[in-house]
């Protein structure tokens, strides 16, 4: 059996050289240039596709170009309140605990101009309990606040114009409006208490200004408006060219900066 | 050439050709510096041979405030007061934002801005807004900071505020070769800018791209100045170092709340003393979901993310 292996082998060795020669004189042969041409271009249409190649701009369409400032949103930053026409200058807050007598200092119901109290109007008029769209007056409020099951008089009080009622009767003014709100949305209710939910100014350590939920809800549409974003931030590739431009300006006609 | 074998003989032979010899050059310079501190003014000389924020006596402190504030009020023809208030006791600062309420207006970013006096162009702006998807989740891979809708929160999106984590074992403090960062015992990490190197290893330690670097001068209008500085805070940088949020340290270490709390119109910013029971903060840990970024990291920050519905 051996032998009969080794003498096959032979046999293989002596043929392998053969086939391999054939085999090279083929590559020596013309078939190479194609080859070569293919592979040639295939490197330079690669080289092309990268130096041609833009480069990859993230969330391409907005340019963020330019470098705003808070000084460019007067309206913002100005002594405008965040929240428009809101006062919060008759809260006073100190510093240290105990500084404020109320539990929940809030500033005064946003009503619109001129409309409260209520009974300038509603005093001489005969109160009608029945619901219906209001057509006379108070047609610019589109109650979308749990409509299907709710109207004017489930919160505002049919005899006291004045103030706003629980769902029990008992009144409440406009400046406690949190007790009303807090019948149905009792978890927001505990959070605004503890200052989680809603925003609370003043100090840390010391007395806080509350907000009225209706200061950032409207009662009759209470879904938060949407606004418009500030500008995003200049992208680092425009920014170089700002750094070089107040560069410039800085010989000329620089104010702040030494 | 002269042929010579030993290099260093060669060496010696070629100073003594151009007429003078290291140790006389050496004793020339030293002579010329120590005459230029022994005739400029002593204020210059301590600012040459100043000591760390941290190693100041309460005496050099008051003096170096006092340059600061001179320096300052001088440049920008206004009054400008430098505060170092240290610390108060039994104080460490936490912050809470609350991702169901952030709607992306960017309010915060640019109060920040007001308050801390950041570079206008080259523009610096601590607080970067993430848009992201919701179907995606949270995704720093594919977050916009660059969005622009006409109005937000756009339907699609949400959006995650990102400034300094104020770790409590930060990165950043601990690769500074200088020491120039570090963290208060209130929790804020602060950077002298006096002591920054501009080396900028920091800004590579951390991992949350909170740190911002003067690669310009900074441009910082007068009329825009806010003059209620803190040193180890807001008061105006010089080109080359690096800026962050410090809670507003200026504010919150006389009580007030940061100036990003203040403006944003939902609410949805909390800030206080994560070591009083009753505080903001502390309740949010207790009663909501909280989660922090990058946790796998156990860089342990002070700034938690929530969902308060």
């Amino acid at each position: 059996m051996a032998t009969n292996s080794h003498d096959h082998d032979e046999h293989g060795k002596s043929e392998h050289p053969q086939t391999q020669e054939e085999e090279f004189s083929i590559a020596r042969s013309n078939a190479l240039v194609p080859l070569l041409i293919i592979s040639a271009v295939t490197v330079f249409a690669i080289l092309a596709v990268i130096v041609r190649a833009k480069p990859v701009i993230p969330h391409e369409g907005v340019a963020a170009d330019k470098a705003f400032s808070p000084a460019d949103f007067p309206m913002v930053f100005g002594s405008e309140a965040a929240i428009p026409g809101l006062d919060t200058a008759d809260v006073q807050v100190e510093r240290g605990r105990s500084a404020s007598s109320a539990q929940f200092p809030v500033p005064a119901p946003p009503f619109s101009e001129g409309i409260f109290p209520c009974t300038q109007c509603h005093a001489d008029m005969e109160p009608n309990p029945e619901r219906r769209p209001l057509e006379l007056m108070h047609t610019d409020i589109e109650l979308h606040h749990d409509e299907e099951h709710r109207w004017c008089l489930d919160c505002h009080d049919l005899k006291n114009r004045d103030q706003l009622h629980l769902s029990s009767g008992a009144p409440v003014p406009f400046t406690e409006s949190y007790r009303l709100c807090g019948q149905c949305h009792g978890t927001q209710y505990r959070d605004w208490r503890a200052g989680i939910h809603g925003k609370r100014t003043g100090y840390w350590d010391g007395s806080k200004r509350y907000l009225l939920c209706v200061h950032c809800h409207n009662p009759h549409s209470p879904h938060f408006a949407a606004l418009k974003p500030l500008p995003p931030p200049i992208r680092p590739q425009f920014s170089r060219k700002d750094a070089d431009r107040s560069a410039r300006d800085k010989e000329s006609a620089d104010v702040g900066v030494q | 050439m002269s042929g010579c074998s030993d290099p260093l003989a060669c060496a010696e032979e070629k100073e003594e050709a151009g007429g003078l010899k290291r140790r006389d050059f050496l004793t020339a310079v030293g002579v010329v510096a120590a005459g230029f501190l022994a005739g400029c003014t002593p204020e210059v000389r301590e600012e040459f041979f100043q000591k760390h924020f941290l190693e100041l006596s309460q005496e050099e402190l008051d003096r170096r405030m006092q340059r600061l504030h001179d320096d300052y009020s001088k440049r920008f023809g206004q009054e400008v007061s430098v505060s170092a208030l240290p610390a108060q006791p039994g104080v460490v600062f936490g912050y809470a934002l609350d991702l169901s309420r952030c709607i992306g207006c960017r309010r915060c970013v640019y109060a920040c801005v007001k308050e801390n006096n950041q570079s206008r162009d080259p523009q610096i702006q601590w607080i970067r807004v993430l848009e992201m998807d919701k179907a995606k989740g949270i995704d720093f891979e594919e977050a916009n900071p660059y969005y622009d809708h006409e109005k937000v929160p756009d339907p699609d999106h949400f959006y995650l505020p990102v400034a300094c984590q104020q770790c409590r074992t930060p990165q950043c403090t601990q690769v500074c070769p200088v020491g120039a960062t570090w963290q208060e015992p209130d929790g804020i990490v602060v950077i002298d800018y006096d002591w920054c190197i501009g080396c900028r290893y920091c800004m590579a330690a951390c991992p949350y791209g909170a740190r911002h670097f003067n690669w310009g001068e900074p441009h910082l209008p007068t009329n825009e100045l806010n003059p209620n500085t803190h040193a180890l805070g807001n008061r105006p940088r010089p080109r080359g170092v690096v800026e962050k949020c410090t809670f507003c340290i200026q504010r919150v270490r006389s009580g007030r709340y940061p100036a990003c709390v203040e403006i944003c119109p939902v609410g949805a910013r909390k800030f206080g003393n994560l070591l009083d029971k009753d505080g903001e903060v502390s309740r949010i840990l207790r009663d909501k979901r909280v989660f922090v970024l990058k946790a796998e990291l156990k860089t342990d920050p002070k700034f938690y993310y929530f969902y308060g519905l």
